[in-house]
């Protein structure tokens, strides 16, 4: 009886994608019959023991998890309040969080037959992992990224064609991830019988967001078990940086229906959330709409025109976010803040000094708004920070910013 | 009946297959892209594609984006794409007016308020790429309520057991996707579009049009010749694009209804 009234925030989606009314099967008709041969696939293999044997041996001795929950300590005592944990995902192989999805997708991928690959890329992170997994199964590889994202992120882009990756600069647009999203799309719907699309976050079409969050939900899963042992009880406060929000989602959902816990998204602020729009804070700065097969808080104009984001953050350079956290924040279960680029910029030197991890900027978002909150609670509250990056692709990038001349590496 | 219904019959009457072009509202300006427009059904068009500009056509090709591209550039709203339709309607009260795009500027605007403007401007159907028979109560029921034709597209991915779902809503006409594709990319094979038309005609008593990769006379004739109908957008669409002259463009879009009523 008691379970029957219990309200789960975890059921999502429904039968038809929808997280309350966000999600949802906003594709054209070629690609809907591969999106409802992909859902019943992945039906199947998630309650079938040997897909998740082979992720968790793959997880275990190719990404090398579980990551660490790392007690921040010198940050902890610069900050002057809550003690402040990281979950060092930046350890992954590969340098993010995004392997874990990837490598959930690639052997569903070989399980339908698959065997050309195609993902799309904001920071790079996404499109070298998928590169990664490509090469260790032997599989061929196309990713797209914005040409804009090639030239801010060019070591990544050279690690993707030394992975054996094809890469596609795309200059539609404004040459950023929501068009490296529509090109991987339009690749898609051409070359629908043979190829496989690795989403790299929790937006597209049903059953992409509930997919990639229940593979990036090993994050969450590790966090719960590891701050139970290092404290005996569970965070007080989650945090987690936004683009797309896979590595967000990653880390709440184990988290939804503990209460106690207090769940905070961060969103890229830019130069600040303004009338300008020269931000990414899609929840904080936009409205609902349809875009890549769902629906979701948007940046838009008033006649529904998708707008170009701004971030210094690649990986967070993007309209939109994943249908599941638009319910959250209407519900009232997350709550989604904006930090800018300087503010992350700041995050990013200090994490530098006070704890020896270079995080990437993505992560940097998600510790300025830790900097700005901790020194406000006491110091018995426990922060739970998702260190979804490491920041080696980011370093010329922020000498940029910083002002600082790198010279030449040859 | 619509505009559309009412077209299929004089055609069908007639004993002659439809052409149907697709331009871009507002490029590459309004006011030409009005006088493009208006001189279709003189140019031979039987139902007029109109081009609801989007930032993010993930169906289309390079040709169609940077139609709707220049478009935007200039200004182009819903409302002015609903504008340019009343007043083609000014003059001509028989071409049926499909609406063709995504579904967001609609979303934005709001279904039910759309609908009574996109009425009102004398559109008569909607064929809207992201919105397949899974989103149906989204946009699909709520036209078909407001005497719109709902369109839909079925594609070679279409299976046997998809395609009564696909059929289940649709008016007006069919629109096959002859390739798996994107607009303006692959040929049309009439070889392989015409078993394709008869499955789906075993399955409706609605005129199947087939559109995608079709860009020569030969080609509208042949595809017309398996079908009820072809369309061509881009081979046009790249005409606009090249700042050809209103007249070229339309002595080209003559040669291409030609091709299809030469049948």
């Amino acid at each position: 009886m008691a379970e029957d009234l219990f309200n789960s925030f975890m059921n999502g989606p429904d039968e038809r994608g929808r997280f309350g009314d966000f999600g949802g099967r906003f594709v054209s008709e070629t690609l809907m019959p591969l999106i409802l041969s992909l859902e019943e696939e992945y039906e199947k293999a998630k309650t079938d023991d040997s897909f998740w044997a082979e992720m968790n041996d793959l997880w275990t001795h190719y990404v090398g998890r579980p990551s660490p929950l790392y007690y921040a300590d010198r940050l902890t005592q610069h900050l002057g309040g809550a003690k402040v944990y990281l979950k060092r995902d930046e350890l992954n192989h590969t340098g993010a969080h995004k392997i874990n999805n990837v490598l959930g997708q690639i052997i569903l991928a070989r399980r339908m037959g698959k065997k050309r690959i195609i993902a799309e890329t904001g920071a790079g992170q996404h499109g070298v992992a998928t590169a990664t997994v490509c090469a260790k199964f032997g599989l061929k590889c196309v990713v797209y990224m914005g040409a804009h994202d090639v030239e801010r992120q060019a070591p990544n882009v050279f690690r993707m064609r030394l992975l054996g990756a094809e890469v596609i600069p795309v200059t539609s647009g404004r040459g950023t991830l929501k068009d490296a999203m529509n090109d991987a799309l339009r690749d898609w719907v051409t070359n629908v019988r043979d190829t496989f699309y690795c989403i790299g976050t929790v937006a597209g079409p049903h059953p992409y967001p509930a997919m990639v969050r229940d593979f990036q939900s090993i994050i969450g899963k590790e966090a719960k078990e590891q701050m139970m042992a290092a404290e005996g009880r569970l965070p007080d406060t989650i945090i987690a940086a936004i683009g797309g929000g896979s590595n967000a989602m990653g880390l709440f959902f184990p988290f939804l229906d503990d209460t106690s816990v207090n769940i905070i998204g961060v969103e890229a602020g830019g130069k600040g959330v303004n009338e300008k729009m020269e931000h990414c804070a899609s929840l904080t700065g936009g409205r609902p709409g349809v875009l890549h097969g769902n629906r979701t808080y948007l940046l838009q104009d008033d006649d529904g025109q998708i707008l170009e984001g701004f971030s210094i953050s690649a990986g967070l350079d993007y309209p939109g976010i994943g249908p599941e956290h638009s319910w959250l924040h209407e519900i009232g279960r997350a709550k989604y803040v904006s930090i800018t680029d300087v503010e992350a910029l700041e995050a990013f030197e200090l994490c530098c000094l006070q704890e020896g991890i270079i995080p990437a900027l993505e992560p940097s978002h998600a510790l300025a708004h830790v900097m700005k909150i901790a020194p406000t609670l006491p110091a018995d509250h426990l922060i739970c920070m998702n260190m979804c990056g490491r920041g080696d692709k980011d370093i010329f990038t922020v000498a940029k910013a910083l002002g600082f001349e790198m010279g030449e590496f040859a | 009946m619509t505009r559309i219904d009412a077209k299929f019959a004089d055609l069908k009457a007639r004993g002659k297959k439809a052409f149907v072009s697709y331009v871009m509202a507002g490029d590459p300006d309004f006011d030409t892209s009005l006088e493009i427009v208006k001189g279709l059904p003189a140019a031979g068009v039987d139902i007029i594609e109109l081009g609801l500009p989007f930032t993010d056509p993930m169906a289309d090709g390079p040709t169609i984006q940077l139609a709707g591209q220049r478009a935007l550039d200039i200004g182009m709203t819903l409302d002015k794409t609903l504008a340019m339709a009343a007043a083609f309607r000014e003059t001509d009260d028989t071409t049926p007016i499909v609406l063709m795009g995504y579904y967001n500027p609609i979303y934005s605007r709001g279904v039910d308020k759309f609908l009574v403007q996109a009425k009102a401007a004398g559109i008569d159907g909607l064929i809207i790429v992201d919105l397949p028979p899974e989103e149906d109560d989204e946009l699909c029921i709520p036209a078909q309520a407001a005497g719109l034709n709902f369109i839909r597209l079925a594609t070679p991915t279409t299976d046997d057991k998809r395609l009564p779902r696909v059929l289940q809503n649709t008016s007006g006409f069919v629109y096959y996707v002859s390739v798996t594709g994107i607009t303006g990319a692959a040929e049309a094979d009439a070889d392989d579009v015409g078993p394709e038309v008869a499955r789906i005609k075993s399955r409706t008593d609605l005129p199947v049009i087939v559109g995608f990769g079709i860009n020569t006379p030969a080609k509208s004739r042949a595809i017309a010749g398996v079908a009820d109908g072809a369309v061509v957008g881009s081979a046009i669409v790249a005409m606009i694009g090249a700042g050809k002259p209103v007249s070229e463009v339309l002595a080209f879009v003559k040669t291409l209804s030609d091709g299809a009523h030469s049948i």
